[in-house]
């Protein structure tokens, strides 16, 4: 029990930061609720099958099985003594002053806090391609999603394409599941990726992981490639209309596409909750200003790949780091944060190199033709983008009012990144200079009967 | 059933790679009795046999999940009753009736 002098924190996200800061808070003393849309604790990225399924965390998590079950273990320790206060399928809607409205199994439950830490994780960054509207097109996070947590493929013949990590690894596990794979398109050329290794090498055992991984792709892999295209007919996909690095015009036959570009942190909370954001052009995206140990503001602290995207070892850092510092000025004793700080600085070095190897592809992004669609949820095209940039103004609010590009159901999370990049372009003006859309609150749609329903 | 009785393409487009031995669940999709895995999402449950779970109303193609993380809110269809759910967050349950197009009616 937590003592009744002691604040109440809560914990938005269940993944490598949000369990690490619930660990850290436990062993002080303090009963956090943590408050998680998965099934189960793991977030996206060690996210675990449902009931009956019987895969060994080896063959789920690969190389990083052991780190898995750890944070699974730590979690469902905590859960199962009851040292936290844990909400499941439960998505955090909405947040004001130091109440949250979450949407839970039962219904709508309202949570008030003392302190709040936000690990919110990331998501799939997205450039729209030609196409890529059609059903059977997912990104690759979705791909990935698909075979560990539901052990299927998306389709019978698989193309991906994009760039990042996620990229090589997405195809080597669907390959060693039996997958077809016809091609694998990557927007990056073997000169960034040059480019960015010196930082990579901040952690070479990965470094030399990730060129295994490649080597063994052999030759489905492609660098330095353009995509022009996604054809596909009613049922959706079944080609795409590529470039290889030499100029040279590509199709290749497929049912399905997976797309993505390195990851977008969620940062809808962290907006509502009142953080200053800054444009980082390492990662070509808008993320919220902390202090180095992920002070956000008065008593709200972010972590994870929300706040920087380190990925699941810098988030298991981060998320000691923001607990740490939230111990420190509830007055707590806290653990020395020196070790863990460089831990830190390596990934980061790290992770500034993996965005310089597999950069956003701007200029893919920029050349669209006007027909592409650019918002999947409301189909509006580069087009319509282009023309409300001539008549309303180059700001990305702005074209959201006119042209809708990040007013519908996805709320941005899919279009903001390549909107800004439309609007800078047509405009003449830096990315940074684009604005950034304002988060609103309710930050995911909802069924109205299930939020007129109290938990 | 032989080559040339194939049709072009096959309904879903499901590839089950693994985790195949679960027990079967029956459940409805547009009328039809479909079957699905205890532990599919009704995501993966309806595109074993649909290659898309709705039409999109802003452009003549259909859809079938982007994201499967509860992010792009592309999976959302109908119960027969007019609920509404996201299939890639809700995992399918026995004899669960589902819709691809909102009731007769509503639109």
């Amino acid at each position: 029990m937590t003592p009744p002098n002691v604040e109440k924190v809560v914990i938005v996200g269940a993944g490598p930061a949000g369990i690490r800061a619930a660990e850290l808070l436990v062993k002080a003393g303090i009963k956090p609720v943590v408050i998680d849309e998965g099934l189960k604790g793991g977030g996206q990225i060690y996210r675990r099958p449902s009931q009956g399924f019987t895969r060994p965390p080896k063959q789920l998590y690969g190389s990083e099985a052991r780190k898995a079950v750890a944070l699974h273990t730590v979690f469902d320790r905590m859960v199962a003594a009851g040292e936290i206060e844990y909400h499941s399928q439960s998505s955090v809607l909405a947040t004001a002053g130091n109440l949250l409205q979450a949407l839970t199994p039962n219904g709508r439950k309202d949570f008030t806090y003392e302190r709040l830490i936000l690990a919110t994780g990331a998501m799939d960054r997205l450039a729209p391609i030609p196409g890529w509207q059609a059903p059977g097109v997912y990104s690759l996070g979705a791909t990935q999603i698909a075979l560990k947590a539901q052990g299927v493929a998306l389709g019978e013949k698989i193309v991906l394409a994009g760039s990042g990590p996620l990229l090589t690894l997405v195809a080597t596990q669907l390959l060693k599941a039996g997958a077809d794979i016809s091609a694998i398109l990557d927007t990056s050329s073997l000169r960034d990726q040059m480019a960015g290794l010196p930082g990579m090498l901040a952690r070479p055992s990965l470094v030399l992981r990730g060129l295994l991984m490649r080597a063994k792709l052999g030759r489905l892999y492609y660098a330095g490639v353009k995509l022009d295209r996604i054809e596909s007919d009613e049922q959706g996909p079944v080609a795409m209309h590529w470039r290889d690095a030499r100029g040279r015009a590509q199709v290749t036959e497929c049912d399905m596409v997976g797309l993505g570009w390195h990851l977008r942190a969620e940062t809808q909370l962290a907006g509502l909750a009142g953080c200053t954001f800054d444009y980082d052009q390492s990662w070509s995206q808008w993320l919220p200003r902390t202090d180095r140990i992920g002070r956000a503001g008065e008593r709200l602290y972010l972590a994870g790949d929300g706040l920087r995207i380190l990925g699941a070892d810098g988030a298991e850092v981060a998320g000691r780091l923001a607990a740490a510092a939230c111990l420190a000025d509830m007055g707590l004793p806290a653990p020395d944060a020196a070790s863990d700080l460089r831990r830190l600085d390596r990934l980061e070095r790290f992770a500034r190199g993996m965005a310089r190897a597999f950069p956003w592809p701007r200029e893919i992004v920029r050349a669209v033709p006007n027909e592409t669609v650019v918002c999947r949820c409301e189909g509006v095209t580069a087009g319509q983008l282009r023309e409300s940039v001539s008549y309303g103004g180059a700001e990305a609010n702005r074209v959201k009012s006119l042209a809708r590009v990040g007013m519908g159901r996805c709320q941005g999370r899919y279009c903001q990144i390549a909107g800004a990049e439309l609007i800078a372009d047509k405009a003449g003006i830096e990315v940074c200079d684009a604005g950034r859309l304002r988060e609103q609150a309710p930050v995911r749609p909802l069924p109205i009967g299930a939020w007129v329903r109290d938990a | 059933m032989t080559a040339d009785l194939q049709p072009a393409r096959r309904a879903g487009r499901i590839v089950r790679l693994a985790e195949k031995g679960r027990p079967l669940v029956r459940f409805r999709l547009d009328g039809a009795d479909c079957q699905a895995l205890s532990g599919d999402t009704v995501l993966t449950a309806v595109l074993v046999s649909a290659p898309a779970v709705r039409q999109s109303e802003f452009g003549p193609e259909k859809r079938a999940g982007f994201c499967l993380m509860g992010a792009c809110q592309d999976c959302w269809l109908w119960y027969e009753d007019g609920g509404r759910l996201r299939a890639c967050s809700t995992l399918i349950a026995d004899g669960v009736q589902l819709r691809t197009a909102p009731p007769e009616g509503w639109q």
